[in-house]
């Protein structure tokens, strides 16, 4: 909320600042509704024509305890959730206390009055941070009626940032009747009076009215939704009609949708009773004809992984999603970190090259989820898609996909054949291609699909010359691919003395401080990475142009003082200027974080 | 943001380009396989293995009720045992330790046309995949699963298995085994099997009724094969061999097969214990329940392609 500079003010009232965009923060307990709220401002962002990112964390607790939801709108780019919070909505004293440090000095601050006595406040706040106290708690009691204090207060408050943001309330209205409407047409009435409540509140002590500038994505129609829905939706869209899943946090919002949505196409989720049982029976509709789906996170990974490798070893096309949380073992399953990066690449005993792909966004989430299964049919192998908590339960607005363009139909073909090695050593391209049970060979010589080493019928073999042949299909395959893969695009000038390398969702902070740095007169730029396994080829090229490579990933820099993408980097272009910028305090990255950690490492 | 660079766009349905596509068969065409056309490599087995017979008896099945090449499906785990989908010339996957039913009941759910048949040892069964066997049980998944029990850890060289007897002496119990047994019958029943039948290699006739049968149920069947392992443990079954001075005892006539209970009883001694079907029940198998969700679904959806359905999802999302 930088740029407050056109003001103006009419008699008494509070002066309107024109912004272009704004960082609120809500910090409540997790049963109060926070994140719908964080929803209806996110959604209402999407149909105005902006850009919106959402942060959140909850307890892992079952039911209750603290929780916060943050939203930073933007008429504008907007690449992450926002360092500092320009406004703070805290509807307990715990929310007050554990949360004002957020917000940016001169911020403002709405508190509930029933909860927060103002003279409970500390002076040296006053002065630091605005605030405007409400007591939000009666007022809605006041408003809907009713006993249950904590119910409809959420939409009261909604109200209020309505009030205190100018936001478009016929929009807003619409927005919560398609949310309320179902069963009991009071329960719409009740919410849209609680909003009406708090949006007429007399907000004439607000230090500051906002309005926001018209947002920049003029005509074009956006969705708004988690990076899991993103996903999950990417996945129906590329054709997989068949995935198995075991619950885990936070994978299990996937698996809920396609256990929901894939009847509707002719196809089925599995819950499974284990990790093993889902990535087993994934891989067993996989070699019925169509590639399927199975995920999980960090522990729900580790099991897979002797299956995944059976996956490498038959060359069966298999997606696997990891939504990585805080590791090792049980962790911080709420928490954001990167450190499934080596499981991913490297999880597997024996040499048993794979496909990680890591998407950055919401809305490449979505993509990626296509992109995965192409790149496992095109090169029968299976590919890990790798995403992370913050990027899974977050909120994005982005341009609606071309639906009709991008569905595909990958549904299997049966039809007979004169002959079939799907190991084939002299196959034209070198990958493997299966045929389906059910697929009548005329030639009367039948494939297996197997775990052992194996000729080019599949049938066993001890010939270290077949196990060096095979070994070397497997991986000249994904060295095939690693040369389709577009090389990516450094952000910023090509030459300079920092290059920043990101994966994930780091790109977005990463790309927030090379534009603070470079306004800072800093030569700083930044490379994403999306395709973490094979790497794209020629990325020493790229490293050249800069004197330093910092890799920024949210992880430790364990034993070799690097982070695990660092590390791969390392292997694959031993040069000393590759240095980490990691981190593991279970939170995304601030972009203050990441400068200070370039003038640390480079003081 | 835009929308992303896609280097990876749709690609053709059929991308098994090593093949060459030829006509079809009319039914007229097909004649039953021959043991020669339908056998693959020359079993691994140790000459006088039980296997061998569960093997023919595939053959046998599969000439005498005219199955297509293409349909045959064989699915196995890790074990001796477990090795044959190589002897077999069809479709056959060779899957890791433990977890051929998941991978089975993957390509049963995915593919309704075909009658998977997974082949393995007491060792995947009841040991490192019990909780498989639990629960493909319970929920019913249309297959049949055929466990060649020897009693022993044969492929990695005699160590306890979860069927050894009590006294059993191994590598890993050189005083012998002290560890109650899984009683697979019991186990098969109380997991919620809908069809548990019992035969022993020895008996060729036996097996052959009991593989069609288990083939012909509509719903997860389980049939226990006593497969003697000459190598480790020799004469493990002769009290169920006539001609070693065993009895071969069928169950009897008046024994009620869809009695859980009478069924359970019936299976308290499996030394030499009955042999046939032990119990039987209908229910709803997986593939149907999840067939009726499929289709309770799209007919809300009816007429809508693909692409229409996920916009309307998308509509709601704006």
């Amino acid at each position: 909320m930088s740029d407050a500079a056109e003001a103006t003010s009419a008699g008494g009232q509070p002066t309107v600042s024109k912004i272009s965009e704004a960082v609120i923060r809500i910090a409540g307990n997790s049963q109060d509704g926070i994140q719908a709220i964080g929803g209806f401002l996110a959604r209402l962002a999407g149909r105005s024509e902006q850009e919106v990112m959402t942060f959140m964390t909850i307890p892992s607790t079952i039911s209750g305890g603290p929780s916060i939801f943050q939203v930073r709108i933007g008429s504008g780019e907007v690449l992450s959730a926002g360092d500092d919070a320009d406004m703070l909505l805290a509807f307990y004293d715990h929310s007050y206390t554990a949360h004002l440090n957020s917000l940016r000095k001169g911020g403002i601050v709405i508190y509930d009055s029933d909860h927060l006595k103002p003279e409970a406040i500390p002076v040296e706040n006053l002065t630091k941070y605005r605030h405007v106290g409400v007591p939000i708690s009666s007022l809605t009691v006041e408003a809907i009626g009713g006993t249950g204090r904590d119910k409809g207060k959420n939409v009261y408050a909604l109200g209020l940032l309505a009030r205190m943001f100018d936001l478009n309330v016929p929009k807003l209205h619409r927005l919560l009747q398609e949310r309320f409407t179902g069963k009991d047409p009071k329960i719409a009435e009740t919410a849209l009076n609680a909003f009406n409540a708090g949006y007429n509140y007399t907000l004439a002590t607000a230090p500051e009215l906002f309005q926001f500038k018209p947002g920049e994505n003029v005509g074009q129609a956006q969705v708004v939704m988690s990076g899991n829905e993103a996903l999950g939706y990417g996945l129906i869209a590329a054709g997989v009609r068949f995935g198995a899943g075991y619950p885990i946090t936070p994978w299990s919002d996937i698996m809920e949708l396609l256990r929901r949505e894939l009847p509707k196409y002719g196809g089925q989720f599995q819950q499974c009773e284990d990790e093993i049982a889902s990535v087993s029976m994934a891989i067993g509709a996989s070699w019925g004809g169509r590639v399927a789906v199975t995920g999980s996170s960090g522990p729900g990974i580790a099991l897979k992984t002797e299956a995944i490798g059976w996956a490498v070893m038959a060359e069966m096309p298999l997606v696997v999603v990891d939504v990585q949380r805080g590791g090792p073992s049980t962790g911080m399953p709420t928490n954001i970190e990167q450190s499934d990066l080596n499981i991913a690449v490297y999880g597997g005993h024996g040499d048993s090259p794979r496909v990680v792909i890591a998407p950055s966004t919401v809305e490449d989430c979505f993509y990626s989820a296509i992109e995965a299964v192409n790149i496992a049919r095109k090169y029968s192998t299976p590919v890990i898609l790798v995403t992370d908590q913050g990027i899974a339960t977050r909120i994005e607005a982005f341009k609606e996909p071309d639906l009709q363009k991008i569905v595909q139909d990958i549904s299997p073909d049966f039809s007979a054949v004169t002959e079939h090695k799907p190991y084939d050593l002299s196959a034209p391209d070198g990958v493997t291609r299966h045929i389906a049970p059910g697929t009548r060979v005329a030639s009367g010589k039948y494939p297996v699909v197997t775990g052992l080493e194996h000729d080019e019928l599949g049938h066993p073999t001890g010939s270290p010359k077949l196990h060096i042949q095979m070994t070397a299909k497997r991986r000249n395959k994904l060295k095939k691919l690693a040369a389709e893969l577009p090389t990516p695009v450094v952000y910023g000038p090509a030459e300079g003395q920092v290059l920043l390398v990101s994966w994930g969702s780091a790109q977005g902070p990463t790309q927030e401080a090379v534009k603070a740095a470079r306004a800072a007169g800093k030569a700083v730029s930044a490379l994403h990475i999306k395709y973490i396994s094979p790497l794209p080829n020629d990325l020493d090229k790229i490293f050249e142009g800069f004197s330093n490579v910092f890799v920024v990933e949210l992880n430790d820099e364990g034993l070799n003082g690097i982070g695990q993408f660092g590390g791969l980097l390392r292997a694959r272009y031993p040069d000393r200027k590759i240095r980490g910028i990691t981190k593991c305090d279970g939170l995304t990255w601030k972009v203050r974080e990441i400068l200070d950690r370039i003038a640390a490492l480079t003081a | 943001m835009s929308e992303m660079a896609f280097p990876f766009a749709v690609l053709p349905r059929g991308i098994n380009t090593n093949a060459t596509p030829v006509a079809p068969l009319t039914e007229a065409d097909r004649k039953p396989l021959t043991k020669k056309e339908v056998s693959a490599d020359h079993p691994t087995w140790c000459p006088g293995c039980g296997d061998f017979s569960v093997l023919a008896l595939y053959f046998k099945l599969i000439e005498k009720r005219r199955m297509h090449h293409e349909k045959i499906t064989t699915v196995a785990g890790i074990g001796c045992s477990s090795r044959f989908p190589y002897f077999v010339q069809a479709h056959g996957a060779h899957f890791i330790h433990g977890r051929a039913l998941p991978f089975a009941s993957g390509v049963s759910l995915s593919r309704p046309d075909l009658h998977v048949f997974v082949f393995g040892g007491d060792g995947d069964a009841f040991s490192i995949g019990g909780n498989h066997f639990t629960h493909t049980a319970r929920k019913n998944v249309k297959l049949t699963y055929v466990v060649m029990d020897n009693n022993v850890y044969g492929l990695t060289k005699n160590q306890t298995s979860p069927t050894s007897p009590l006294g059993y002496k191994s590598k890993t119990d050189a005083w012998g085994s002290k560890d109650r047994p899984v009683n697979p019958i019991k186990q098969a029943i109380c997991a919620g099997a809908t069809f548990v039948a019992r035969s022993s290699s020895t008996n060729p006739n036996h097996v052959l009724a009991m593989m069609e049968q288990a083939m012909d149920h509509d719903g997860f069947s389980f049939v226990q094969i006593l497969s003697e392992c000459v190598e480790f443990y020799p004469g493990a079954f002769d009290n169920a061999n006539p001609r070693k001075g065993g009895v071969f005892a069928e169950v009897p006539k008046e024994h009620d097969v869809t009695d859980e209970y009478a069924s359970y009883r019936l299976a308290e001694d499996l030394s030499p214990g009955k042999f046939g079907v032990i119990y039987k029940t209908t229910r709803p198998t997986k593939n149907a329940n999840e067939g009726q969700i499929i289709a309770d679904h799209q007919a809300k959806v009816a007429g809508l392609e693909p692409w229409q359905i996920l916009k309307k999802n998308f509509d709601r999302m704006k």
